[in-house]
Order: structure tokens, then C-alpha cells, then sequence
């Protein structure tokens, strides 16, 4: 790909990093390399530095269920006997191993899985059975919910002992030697595409903000998939010069209506009803200008240092404590300048469930901020209704009205 | 005059405001969304009034069939209006329950009377009026009967299904093997009473607690509610189309914010 094009827009190189991404992956299948499954905010490094190619079931599922294509995949796990009550991307991707194509987007079947459980235990269950009903090897990366504010030191040398391991686990199955020079390369250059990551979702601050934070979901393909590589990077910094050329020209997220509410959007966003959900809130001048997704892949640490690096990604927000998730929550009302959160009560997700209610009760204490909770699900189509989210969204609309002194309310 | 209409899931209510802010007439047309019940029950309330259409200067709309609604001058969520409404009518609340067709919700307010937050039930039919639905078909009588069987209540038969669909197929084989109608339509007040404190719990329920909606006409299941709730729930006056009142209160409100 020509970098020097001047007149590529970041969105244009997310469509072609997402299907080279893709492409690459099929690529290496057909020259008989070996694909990697893993898990979303896995150590990529260790992939990277060994030149395999990876694709990450969770994107692929949430690109499935962004085509309203789910439910084909969901039917056959259900069928399969996989219960509904297991999230959905697990469903959808179980479903895709089974079915092997989709309208949406191909992906070559594993020959190794990589599996991080920082994110949750489903997942752990999830690739364990892929390993056994696919009959390929399975590399797990434990890394324990913080119950403690900070990683806590014995946490982190068992994480690093796992990572080393891990690499072993690669060597043996390549049969290649893990290059150590090539590993730094790699960390330094994922450090720095998570910056710029971080760096260009913090332009969200800005009032009115220049993102619209459903690009943000979009974008979220590459830091996931891409992250190690020059191309992640490069897009990262392209797309944060954009929206800080949009931020100085005063410019909103919108060019038909003006942002009048900001909000963030607590959890997985609900891909079979992107456009609904969007709408319903851009129809009150409501823009998502963040959420708990920017700091889960800023993934930073010193070049090298593997302890630093296993802590990094043991201190996301799925993996911390309610104490820190909720300061973190206090932290973005404060920050981004919020008038209100929408918390997704995403029935896959049982992480993010089992603390919803409590921080909705303890961050609006803290903050005095309005908020509201709708059911919806990450892929399952079935599991929302457009009219009670209306609702809910409108209410909440309200209650940010009132906040303002607007008419009578 | 200013008007407030409600479109319901089940019912249609309407509410006329004097240029005074004094509550001029209500009215309730059990027919909601998707019919003309909006227009009969519209008709009705300013016939009460003594009023025609062409007196209304603002209009707001709410309810399930608030946005299909044309003529309104502002559509507001029942949220909104249901606390508007309460306010309007009554002093001192600091919880609304309200049962209506297919939501069942608990609304915290502040010391203003302003919503301060509130929880809605899941994508379920657990917990509303279309639950109590449900049972008086299976019990072979009206909605509004089910409070005067279950006051001759003995023993509070237990429906340990919340979901609509199995509760119903459980109530039929209770009452095949011998359980009394009164005693499972008890069954019911408790089983939704139930559902509705956990989600009163979630907002942190306050006193004075006022119940809104068609199921606050139900004095057993207000009743079990009390219970439940472990102090006393008030039924607001025209607890049925109270949401239109608060949305009429509003139209009034803002008629007059925008002069």
C-alpha cells in the first residue's frame, strides 16, 4: 500500500486494513502457514513477532452481527446444543467453526488458539472447546481479576512466567526460535500505535467533540487486529490528525445537527441495532463521545519489560475492581464533560452485568450525573426492543434537559 | 386550555388543563396503540371540559404510541409525565411505581418532584399489567375482578414463574389440582409485587410512595405491594391516566415558558 497517498482519509485505510487483514489471514491458510484465533486484548506481541496470522473471533462475530447475519450462526450452535444463555459471540463464532462461511466475512479455521482471561472466564470455556471439537492446540494466558486496587506483585510474576512460557509454547509449535530483537520492534511499535490509539479517542474532550463515537466502534477493528503492525499505527495517527484538524475548526460530530448532550456508553455496543441505536440518540442531539473502550487498548508499558507488559494487560477495565472501575467512570464524567451515561445491560456479557447496577447506583451518587440502563445483547438480535430503548434514550434526554433548565422540564 | 394524551399499550387516556393550571377532566378509553382509542378518549375528556380540539393550544403526547401520534405540539416519556402528573396532583412523593400494559417501572424524585432516576422492567412481561392479563384469563374473569377474588384470599397460592407464558400453563395445573381461584389470584398480586420491589430496590426506595397505572386500581395487589415493600403505597388520584395529566401539566408549563 502507497502511504504517501495524500488524499487517503483514515476511513478509507480502515476499509483497507480491515480487508487486508482479512486477506492475509485467508493468504497464509491457502499457503498452508498456520492461523491464530485469539482472544480481543490478548498479547499480540508474541503472534506478531512470530509472523502468524491472526484473526480475532469477537471482531469477526461483532462484523457478523453488524451485517444482521447472526442469527445463521447462533441457530446452528443452538442447534449444536450451546445454550442461549452463553454470550453470543462465543455462539456466533462456535456456530462459524461449524458452518465454516458467512455473507459478512470469511475467516480460515484455527490451527492454534491464544487465549487471554483478562477479559472474562467465558472465554477460557469458549476456546477449550474449540481446541477439543477442532483438535488444535490451545496457548492460555491466566491472568487474575484484580480483587486488590493495583495488580498485586505475586499477579504479575505469575503472569510473566505464563508469557514466557507462552513463547516456548510458540517456538515449539512453529519450530522456529522467538527473535527477541524482532519482540522489543514489537512492543515498541504496539506502545506507540496505542497512543495514538488514546491519544485520538482523548479528542472526544473537546466541546462539541469531533468524534461521534460509533466511528469510534468502527475503528476499534484495527487496535484490535492491527495494533503491532506500521499500518495500525499509521492509521491511529492519521485519524487523530483528522479529528484534531475537525476539533480547532470548532467542528462537531455531525454535519446535519449539533451535538446539544454527551453521554458514554457503558459496554459492548449492540451490533445487529447499530443504526438504531445510534439514531435514537443523534434524533436528541446526543453524541457517545466515549466509553469504557479507549483505556481497554491503551496498553503501555516499557519496551522489554514483560512483567510491565503481562500488568498492562491485567489492568483493563474488565479485570479491575469495582473501586476502580468506578473512579475510572468519575473520571470520564469529569473529563469528557458528560451530561449522562447509557448503560448497556448486554445479556452475553455476565462480567459486565454482574457490577452494572452497583456502579450505575455509586457513580451517579458520585456525580449526580442522569443515567439509564436498556437490555440489549452484543450479537443476538432477539434480545432488544427498539421501543422500550426509544423510551429509555428519550427519558434520559429528558432528565439532561432538566439538567440544563430547558423548557418547563 | 392545554392538553395531555397518554397511548398506552392497552388503554388511551386523556387529560384537559384549564388556563388556570386547574385539572379540568380526565378520561380513560381501554383501547391503546395501533387503534382511535387516542381520539375517543381525547373527544371524551374535552367533552368533560365543556372544551373543543380548536381550544387546545398545546398538546403533548405520551406513551407507547407518543411518537405515532400526530397533532401533538411535543411528545415526553411517560417517565417524565407520570412524575409531572404526581407533582401536580400530590405533595411529599419520593417514589412512583407504575404499572401500566407492558412496562412496570420505579421512579426515584427528588425533593422537587423532578425524576431523578428510574428502572424499567427487562424485555419481559413479568411484573406488568399484561401478567394480571394473563391470569384473569385463566381464571375465567375480568382484570378489574381479580382484586375482589383475591381479597376472599385464604392462603397466598405461589407462582414461582415469572415469565407470563409459563405462569399461565402453572396456574392452570394449581387450579386442576384443587387450589381455590381466590387463593391463586393472590398468587399473582404477590408474584408481580415481588418483581416490582426489586425493582423499586434498585432506585432506592423512599416514602412517600405513590403507585400510578391501571394496576394501582387493583386494591389487593396495591395491597401485596405494601407488604412487599414494607410500607404503606398510596394510589395517585386518576391513577390510570395520571401520565396524561403530568403530560397536560406540561403543555401548560411550556405554553407558558414559551410566551
Amino acid at each position: 500500500m502507497n502511504m504517501n497517498e495524500r488524499s487517503v482519509t483514515s476511513k478509507e485505510l480502515l476499509k483497507k486494513l480491515t480487508a487486508l487483514h482479512y486477506e492475509g489471514a485467508a493468504k497464509a491458510k491457502a499457503e498452508g502457514r498456520p492461523v491464530v484465533w485469539a482472544t480481543s486484548i490478548s498479547p499480540q506481541e508474541l503472534l506478531e513477532t512470530m509472523d502468524l496470522a491472526t484473526v480475532y473471533p469477537e471482531n469477526h462475530a461483532a462484523a457478523i452481527g453488524a451485517r444482521k447475519e447472526a442469527l445463521v450462526f447462533i441457530d446452528e450452535a443452538e442447534r449444536d446444543g450451546y445454550s442461549q444463555d452463553i454470550c453470543s459471540y462465543a455462539r456466533v463464532n462456535i456456530g462459524y467453526a461449524g458452518v465454516g462461511k458467512s455473507e459478512a466475512q470469511d475467516i480460515p479455521l484455527p490451527d492454534l488458539l491464544f487465549c487471554c482471561g483478562n477479559i472474562c472466564g467465558t472465554v477460557i470455556k469458549w476456546y477449550e472447546n474449540l481446541a477439543k471439537e477442532l483438535r488444535v492446540p490451545m496457548i492460555f494466558i491466566d491472568m487474575p481479576f484484580n480483587h486488590s486496587f493495583h495488580v498485586p506483585a505475586h499477579s504479575r510474576a505469575y503472569m510473566r512466567g505464563q508469557i514466557e512460557d507462552a513463547i516456548e509454547q510458540l517456538e515449539a509449535f512453529t519450530k522456529r526460535r522467538f527473535d527477541r530483537d524482532k519482540f522489543s520492534e514489537v512492543m515498541r511499535l504496539s506502545n506507540a500505535t496505542c497512543e495514538w490509539w488514546k491519544k485520538a479517542t482523548d479528542l472526544a474532550k473537546a466541546k462539541p467533540s469531533p468524534l461521534n463515537g460509533f466511528d469510534m466502534f468502527n475503528y476499534m477493528a484495527i487496535i484490535v487486529c492491527m495494533r503491532g503492525s506500521k499500518e495500525g499505527y499509521e492509521l491511529f495517527k492519521l485519524w487523530h490528525d483528522e479529528l484534531a484538524a475537525k476539533a480547532a475548526a470548532g467542528m462537531g460530530p455531525w454535519s446535519s445537527a449539533e451535538e446539544k448532550y454527551r453521554v458514554m456508553w457503558d459496554g459492548i455496543a449492540c451490533w445487529p441495532h447499530l443504526s438504531t441505536t445510534f439514531n435514537a440518540l443523534k434524533k436528541h442531539g446526543i453524541n457517545m463521545v466515549t466509553s469504557s473502550y479507549p483505556e481497554s487498548w491503551n496498553l503501555r508499558y516499557e519496551t522489554n519489560d514483560l512483567e510491565g507488559m503481562a500488568a498492562a494487560y491485567s489492568s483493563i477495565y474488565a479485570n479491575r475492581n469495582l473501586d476502580y472501575d468506578i473512579g475510572y467512570m468519575k473520571k470520564l464524567v469529569d473529563e469528557f464533560r458528560l451530561d449522562g451515561i447509557v448503560y448497556h445491560s448486554n445479556r452475553s456479557c455476565k462480567l459486565m452485568d454482574f457490577r452494572q447496577y452497583e456502579v450505575q447506583r455509586r457513580v451517579g451518587e458520585l456525580t449526580g450525573v442522569p443515567s439509564v440502563i436498556f437490555d440489549g445483547d452484543q450479537t443476538d438480535p432477539r434480545s432488544f426492543s427498539e421501543a422500550q430503548y426509544e423510551t429509555r434514550i428519550q427519558a434520559l434526554a429528558e432528565m439532561m434537559e432538566r439538567g440544563k433548565g430547558g423548557m418547563g422540564l | 386550555m392545554f392538553a395531555g394524551i397518554d397511548i398506552g399499550s392497552s388503554s388511551s387516556k386523556a387529560a384537559i388543563i384549564g388556563d388556570d393550571g386547574r385539572l379540568l377532566s380526565v378520561s380513560v378509553h381501554n383501547q391503546g396503540a395501533g387503534t382511535d382509542g387516542h381520539r375517543q378518549a381525547l373527544e371524551r375528556a374535552l367533552a368533560l371540559a365543556g372544551a373543543e380540539r380548536s381550544d387546545i393550544r398545546f398538546l403533548v403526547a405520551t406513551g407507547y404510541g407518543r411518537m405515532r401520534y400526530e397533532g401533538a405540539d411535543r411528545q415526553l416519556t411517560e417517565i417524565s409525565c407520570h412524575a409531572k402528573g404526581v407533582a401536580w396532583l400530590t405533595s411529599g412523593a419520593r417514589t412512583i411505581i407504575d404499572v401500566g400494559g407492558q412496562d412496570s417501572k420505579a421512579i426515584k424524585l427528588d425533593a422537587a418532584g423532578n425524576v431523578a432516576n428510574f428502572a424499567m422492567n427487562e424485555k419481559c412481561a413479568a411484573g406488568t399489567g399484561r401478567f394480571l392479563e394473563v391470569m384473569a384469563r385463566v381464571l375465567d374473569c375480568r382484570v378489574d375482578e381479580l382484586s375482589e377474588i383475591a381479597a376472599a384470599s385464604v392462603k397466598e397460592v405461589p407462582i414461582s414463574s415469572v415469565c407470563a407464558v409459563f405462569a399461565e400453563s402453572e396456574v392452570i395445573s394449581r387450579l386442576s389440582s384443587g387450589e381455590r381461584p381466590e387463593d391463586v389470584a393472590r398468587g399473582a398480586h404477590v408474584s408481580i409485587a415481588r418483581r416490582i420491589a426489586g425493582l423499586a430496590g434498585r432506585i432506592g426506595c423512599q416514602p412517600e410512595i405513590v403507585m400510578t397505572g391501571g394496576v394501582a386500581l387493583n386494591g389487593d395487589a396495591v395491597a401485596c405491594l405494601s407488604k412487599e415493600l414494607g410500607h404503606e403505597v398510596l394510589v395517585a388520584p386518576h391513577a390510570q391516566a395520571i401520565g396524561a395529566v403530568g403530560a397536560a401539566a406540561f403543555a401548560w408549563e411550556m405554553a407558558r415558558a414559551a410566551k
